[in-house]
C-alpha cells in the first residue's frame, strides 16, 4: 500500500538525497577511472535538489506517515540547515578526494545517505523514527570517518566512532524502551500530553529520560560523553570532519530539543540540573583542553565541544528565546566550522601532513587571502562583533539571563575569554611568525574558495542582518513548545 | 541637526579609506601612504565641521542619527537594537582628539614602518573607525560592537609591527580587555532585561524619572560589570599591568593611539555609563575607587622614576596621570569632573607627544634606554627644545595644558575630601621629578656615547608632527575656556542625573551650599578662567 502522496512530499528532501545516493552507486561501476569526477557533479546536483525539495516539503505541514514524522517550522528550519550544509561539504571534498586518490563513488553516496538520516532525525515525531534516523546517519558517518583506509589514524577514528557510537545508540534505544514502558507510547506529541498527567514521573520514566540523554549527549559531544570527539575529528578526512562538526550536531540537537522541550517539557525540573551540570562541564573541558592542543583539527574539535556547551546553556534557559538562540547559533556555528575546516582541508596538503598550528607560520605572507578568511572564521568562533558568532553568543546570553542563570552566564563569559587564547594563537602564528620551512600551500582551489566565500558571506551577513534568520528561528521555536 | 550624516561620515570615512587601500598594489608604498593620509585628514576636517555646528548651551546629544537596525522580535518582544549616534560635549572633544591623533600617528610611521605597509595603514584606519564609533554610539549594543571590534586592529598593530616581546604583549592586551568587556556584555544584556531598550538616552530617562529603580544588589553588580571593563581600559591600579607591556612593545603609532585615545575610552565609559546609570553604587564605591586612583597616581609615578627605559617611563606616567582623571571623575563635583574631562584631552596630547619624541629617538638609535643617550642637546637642539616643552606640559607647568587639568581636578577633589587631594598632589611633584630627571640624563650633560654625537636633528616631517602638538599644548594651556565651555553643559547634566537619584549626594551638596554659599556653584569654566588669570 502506498502512503498518501502528501506524506511523500513531506519526506521529499530525504527521498531525493537517498535516490541520488543510489543513483551514484549504480552509475559508479560504469564510469571509467578518469571520469569519476562526474559522480561528484551528480552528488552536488543531488544535494541541491534535496535542498530545494525542502520548499516542497514545507508546503505540506503536519504529521506524516501516521505520525512518524512531522513537518513544522522547526523541522523545516533544521532540514534546510542540514541540507544546506551538504552541498558545501561536497564542494569542499572535490579536490580533496582527487588529491588523496580516494574512491569517489561510495564517498558521495555515503554523504548523501548520512544527510538523509539527519533529515529524518530533524523531522522525527516519534522516538523510534529518531532512532532510525540516528542509525542511518551514524552508520554512514562511521564508514566516512575511516575512509582513508590505508591511514592508521583514520581507521582508529572510524573504529572508535563505531564502538562508542554503538554504545550511545544502544543507550538511546534503551531509554526509548523504558519511556515506552512507563507511558505506553513513543510518540513525542503523545508524550507531551501524557507526562503532565502522570501523578509523578516514576523511576522508569526518569531512567528512560536519563538514558536517552546519555545517547544524545554522545552525539552532540557534551561532557562527560565527549571523549571520542578529538580522536574522531582528527583521524577522519577533513571534509568529513567539516560535515561531522556541523550537520549531525544540528540533527542531534533537534532530537534533544524535541525530547527535552516537547516530550519532557513539563518535567523540566527533572532534567534542568543534569543539563546545567553538563553545560558547565562541557564548557570547561572543551575550552581548557583546546588551549593545550597543537594540532589544528584537534583544537577545532575541542572548540566544537566548547560550542556544544554554549548551546546547552541556551537549552538550560528553558524559554522560547533559548530555542531560537540554539537554532540561530547552529546556523552560525555550521557556517564558521565549515569555512574553517575547508581551509584546513586545503592547507593540510597531500596526505594531511600539515596539521600542526606551527605549520601555519608565515601563512599571511604567502596566502594573505586564505589567512584572512581563516582569521575571520576563528574570530567568529571566538565571538567577536562583526561576525555571526557574536550575535549567536549574544542571543544565548540574553536567553540565559532571561532565565536568571547568572552563574552559568558568568562561566560562559569566563570561558569565552579562555577561548580567545587558542583562537588568537592560530591567528598569531599565521601573521606574526616567520615560516621556518620552505613549504608553501597553493592558493585555494575554486571549489574550496566557493565554500569559503559562502561561509564568510554568511558569517558577516548574519551579523548585520540577523533578523532574517532569527525570524524563522522564532517561528521554529514557537512550533516546538 | 537631525537628518545630517555628519557623525556617520566621521565614523566610517576611515573605513572607506581602508577599503580603498585594499585595491592598491602592495608595494606601492607612496600611494598607500597618500591615500591613508587623505582619508585621515578628510575625517579630521569633517570633525571640525562638528565643532563649528556644536551648540554649547545644549546639554543633550547633538547631530543625532537614529535608525532601526536589528528589530526582529525575540519571542514576540521586539529587540530594539538601533543604529544610534550622537555627540555631546564629552564625545565632541574625544572624537576630535581621535581624528587629530590618527593623522599624526600616520605621519610618525611614515618612514619607520617598512614592511607590510598596506596592512599597517589599513589597521590604523579601521582602528580609527572603531574608536570614533565608541565615542559616538548611543546604543549600548552598537557601543559594544565598536568597543570589541577595535581590539582586532590593535592586536595586529602590536603583534606585527611591535618590538621584541610583541606577541606576549599583544595577547596580554587582548586577554585583559576581553575579560573585562565580556562581563560588560553580560551587564548590557541584563540592563536590557530590566529596561527593554539598548538606547542610552532612554535608559537615562527611565532612571532619572524613577521609573526604573534598581535594587541595591542589582545596581552594585551592574556597576561592577561595567566598572571592571572600564577600569581595565583606563587602567586603574591594580589592573594596569597590561599597559607597560603593550606600550613598550607597540610601534610608535600604536603607542600614540593607545595612550592618546584608547585609554580615554575607559574614563569615557565611566563618565558616560557608570556615573549616570548607577549613581548610588558610584557613590558607595567612590572612596575605594579614589583610593585605588591615588595609589595609581603615586605608584605609577614611583615606578616611572626608576625606569631605565624611556618608553616604559612614559607608560607608567600614564598610569599616574589616568589616576588623576579617575579621581576627578569620582569627586562628583563640577570642577573635578570638568578637570577630569580636560585632563583626558591633555593626556592624549601630551603623552602622545612624549611617545612621539621617544619614537624619534628610537628611530635614530633603536633603543629606549636612557643610559644610551646623554647630551643630546648638542647634536639635536631643536629636538631638545620640543622634548622639553612636551615634558613640561606633561608635568603640569602653568600656561601649558597639563596644569589646567590637574589644577581643576585637585580643586574639585579638595572640596570633596582634602585628604585625597593632598595625597594626589604629591603625584604632581613626583611627575616633575621623573620627567625632569629623565630629561636631564638624556639631553643634558656631555655626550657619553659616540654614536650620539652625529645624530641628525629633526627632519621636516618630524617638525610637522611636533609643531601642531606643541601648538595645541599651548592653546589648551591658555585658552581652556574654549574647551571647557563646550563640555560644561554635559558634565553638569551627568552630575544632575546623579544628584536626582542619590538622596545622599544631594544632601551633602545641600549642606555644603548652606555652609559655604557659592563654593559648589562656582562654574568650572570660570574656574578655568580664574586659574588662567592666576597663571599669568
Amino acid at each position: 500500500m502506498l502512503p498518501p502522496i502528501a506524506d511523500l512530499y513531506r519526506l521529499a528532501p530525504e527521498l531525493t538525497a537517498a535516490a541520488f545516493g543510489l543513483l551514484i552507486m549504480l552509475v559508479d561501476p560504469f564510469v571509467s577511472r578518469e571520469r569519476k569526477s562526474i559522480l561528484a557533479r551528480i552528488a552536488l546536483l543531488g544535494s541541491l535538489a534535496a535542498l530545494s525539495a525542502n520548499l516542497c516539503s514545507a508546503d505540506h505541514p503536519g504529521a506524516g506517515f501516521y505520525g512518524l514524522i512531522t513537518v513544522d517550522a522547526f523541522s523545516v528550519f533544521l532540514r534546510i540547515l542540514i541540507f544546506g550544509v551538504l552541498p558545501l561539504a561536497i564542494l569542499a571534498s572535490f579536490d580533496y578526494l582527487k588529491r588523496e586518490g580516494i574512491q569517489q563513488g561510495e564517498y558521495y553516496a555515503l554523504l548523501l545517505f548520512a544527510t538523509c538520516g539527519m533529515g529524518v532525525m530533524a523531522g522525527a515525531n516519534e522516538l523510534v523514527t529518531a532512532f532510525v534516523g540516528l542509525e542511518i546517519s551514524s552508520i554512514s558517518s562511521y564508514i566516512l570517518a575511516c575512509y582513508r583506509r590505508d591511514v592508521l589514524k583514520s581507521n582508529e577514528s572510524g573504529m572508535k566512532y563505531f564502538l562508542l557510537g554503538s554504545f550511545a545508540t544502544a543507550f538511546f534505544l534503551y531509554g526509548v524502551a523504558m519511556t515506552y514502558g512507563a507511558t505506553g507510547t513513543t510518540n513525542i506529541a503523545a508524550l507531551h500530553n501524557i507526562i503532565p498527567e502522570m501523578a509523578e514521573p516514576g523511576v522508569l520514566l526518569i531512567a528512560g529520560l536519563g538514558l536517552m540523554f546519555v545517547g544524545l549527549a554522545f552525539k552532540i559531544a557534551v561532557a562527560p560523553f565527549q571523549v571520542w570527539t578529538p580522536d574522531v575529528y582528527e583521524g577522519a578526512p577533513t571534509p568529513v570532519t567539516a560535515l561531522l562538526a556541523s550537520a549531525p550536531k544540528a540533527a542531534a540537537f533537534a532530537i534533544v530539543l524535541r525530547v527535552l522541550y516537547t516530550a519532557f517539557g513539563s518535567a523540566s525540573a527533572t532534567w534542568f540540573w543534569i543539563v546545567w551540570a553538563s553545560a558547565a562541564m562541557t564548557m570547561i573541558i572543551g575550552n581548557f583542553a583546546a588551549v593545550a592542543q597543537t594540532n589544528v583539527k584537534r583544537m577545532l574539535a575541542y572548540s566544537s565541544i566548547a560550542h556544544a556547551g554554549y548551546l546547552l546553556v541556551a537549552i538550560t534557559a528553558r524559554n522560547e528565546l533559548g530555542i531560537a538562540a540554539v537554532l540561530f547559533y547552529l546556523v552560525a556555528y555550521s557556517l564558521m566550522k565549515l569555512g574553517a575546516f575547508s581551509i584546513v582541508t586545503h592547507l593540510g596538503g597531500t596526505g594531511e601532513t600539515k596539521l600542526e598550528i606551527e605549520d601555519y607560520a608565515g601563512l599571511a605572507e604567502r596566502q594573505p587571502a586564505t589567512a584572512a578568511m581563516l582569521s575571520l572564521f576563528l574570530l567568529s568562533l571566538l565571538g567577536l562583533p562583526l561576525t555571526a558568532g557574536f550575535v549567536g553568543k549574544f542571543y544565548i546570553f540574553k536567553a540565559a539571563l532571561d532565565a536568571r542563570l547568572f552563574w552559568l552566564v558568568l562561566l560562559m563569559a569566563v570561558m569565552s575569554v579562555v577561548g580567545s587564547f587558542y583562537y588568537l594563537r592560530v591567528i598569531w602564528v599565521m601573521y606574526f611568525r616567520e615560516s621556518k620551512s620552505e613549504w608553501s600551500p597553493g592558493p585555494l582551489p575554486a571549489s574550496v574558495s566557493g565554500v569559503v566565500l559562502i561561509a564568510a558571506a554568511g558569517t558577516l551577513l548574519l551579523f548585520f542582518f540577523p533578523g532574517v534568520v532569527m525570524l524563522f528561528a522564532n517561528e521554529a521555536a514557537a512550533a516546538i513548545q | 541637526m537631525t537628518g545630517s550624516f555628519l557623525l556617520t561620515t566621521i565614523t566610517f570615512l576611515p573605513l572607506v579609506g581602508a577599503l580603498a587601500l585594499l585595491v592598491l598594489r602592495r608595494d606601492d608604498h607612496v600611494w598607500i601612504r597618500r591615500v591613508a593620509m587623505t582619508a585621515a585628514l578628510m575625517t579630521f576636517v569633517f570633525s571640525l565641521l562638528m565643532l563649528r555646528d556644536f551648540d554649547r548651551r545644549f546639554a543633550g546629544y547633538q547631530f543625532v542619527e537614529q535608525r532601526a537596525w536589528i528589530d526582529t522580535g525575540i519571542a514576540g518582544k521586539p529587540l530594539n537594537i538601533e543604529y544610534h549616534l550622537g555627540a555631546d560635549g564629552l564625545s565632541l572633544w574625544l572624537v576630535l582628539l581621535t581624528t587629530f591623533i590618527t593623522p599624526i600617528a600616520m605621519l610618525a610611521s611614515w618612514q619607520s614602518i617598512t614592511h607590510r605597509v598596506k596592512e599597517f595603514f589599513v589597521m590604523l584606519l579601521v582602528l580609527e573607525t572603531g574608536m570614533t564609533g565608541v565615542f559616538l554610539s548611543l546604543d549600548l549594543f552598537l557601543f559594544f560592537v565598536f568597543w570589541e571590534a577595535m581590539l582586532v586592529p590593535m592586536y595586529f598593530l602590536i603583534g606585527i609591527w611591535g618590538h621584541e616581546r610583541r606577541i606576549y604583549a599583544a595577547i596580554k592586551f587582548v586577554l585583559y580587555t576581553m575579560a573585562g568587556s565580556i562581563l560588560m556584555l553580560v551587564g548590557i544584556i541584563w540592563l536590557y532585561q530590566l529596561t527593554g531598550t539598548f538606547s542610552l538616552p532612554e535608559i537615562q530617562a527611565l532612571i532619572v524619572s524613577n521609573k526604573l529603580v534598581l535594587s541595591h544588589r542589582t545596581e552594585v553588580l551592574l556597576f561592577g560589570a561595567f566598572f571592571l571593563a572600564f577600569a581595565i581600559k583606563v587602567p586603574l591600579f591594580p589592573l594596569h599591568t597590561w599597559l607597560p607591556d603593550a606600550h613598550v612593545e607597540a610601534p610608535t603609532a600604536g603607542s600614540v593611539v593607545l595612550a592618546g585615545v584608547l585609554l580615554k575610552m575607559g574614563t569615557y565609559g565611566l563618565l558616560r555609563f557608570n556615573l549616570p546609570l548607577f549613581p548610588s553604587a558610584s557613590l558607595e564605591f567612590a572612596p575605594w575607587i579614589a583610593l585605588l586612583a591615588i595609589i595609581g597616581i603615586i605608584y605609577g609615578a614611583l615606578v616611572a622614576m626608576v625606569q631605565p627605559d624611556l618608553k616604559k617611563l612614559v607608560a607608567y606616567s600614564s598610569v599616574s596621570h589616568l589616576g588623576f582623571v579617575v579621581l576627578g571623575i569620582f569627586s562628583f563635583n563640577p570642577i573635578g569632573v570638568q578637570g577630569a574631562v580636560y585632563q583626558m584631552l591633555n593626556h592624549g596630547i601630551s603623552t602622545g607627544a612624549l611617545f612621539l619624541c621617544v619614537g624619534m629617538l628610537y628611530d635614530r638609535r633603536h633603543t629606549h634606554l636612557i643610559r644610551e643617550f646623554g647630551g643630546l642637546a648638542t647634536p639635536m637642539p631643536r629636538f631638545a627644545a620640543f622634548f622639553l616643552f612636551v615634558c613640561l606640559s606633561s608635568l603640569g607647568l602653568p600656561m601649558l595644558n597639563g596644569f589646567v587639568g590637574e589644577f581643576l581636578i585637585l580643586l574639585g577633589t579638595f572640596q570633596r575630601n582634602y585628604v585625597w587631594a593632598a595625597c594626589a598632589a604629591t603625584g604632581v611633584i613626583f611627575s616633575a621629578v621623573y620627567l625632569l630627571w629623565a630629561y636631564q640624563r638624556a639631553i643634558f650633560g656631555g655626550i657619553t656615547h659616540e654614536k650620539n654625537a652625529s645624530l641628525p636633528d629633526l627632519s621636516r616631517r618630524e617638525g610637522l608632527i611636533l609643531w601642531p602638538m606643541c601648538a595645541l599644548i599651548l592653546v589648551m594651556g591658555v585658552l581652556s575656556p574654549v574647551f571647557l565651555s563646550r563640555t560644561q553643559a554635559t558634565t553638569m547634566r551627568v552630575l544632575e542625573q546623579m544628584r536626582l537619584n542619590t538622596p545622599a549626594l544631594a544632601e551633602t551638596e545641600r549642606r555644603r551650599h548652606a555652609a559655604e554659599p557659592g563654593a559648589a556653584s562656582s562654574v568650572p569654566a570660570e574656574a578655568g578662567r580664574q586659574e588662567q588669570a592666576g597663571s599669568r
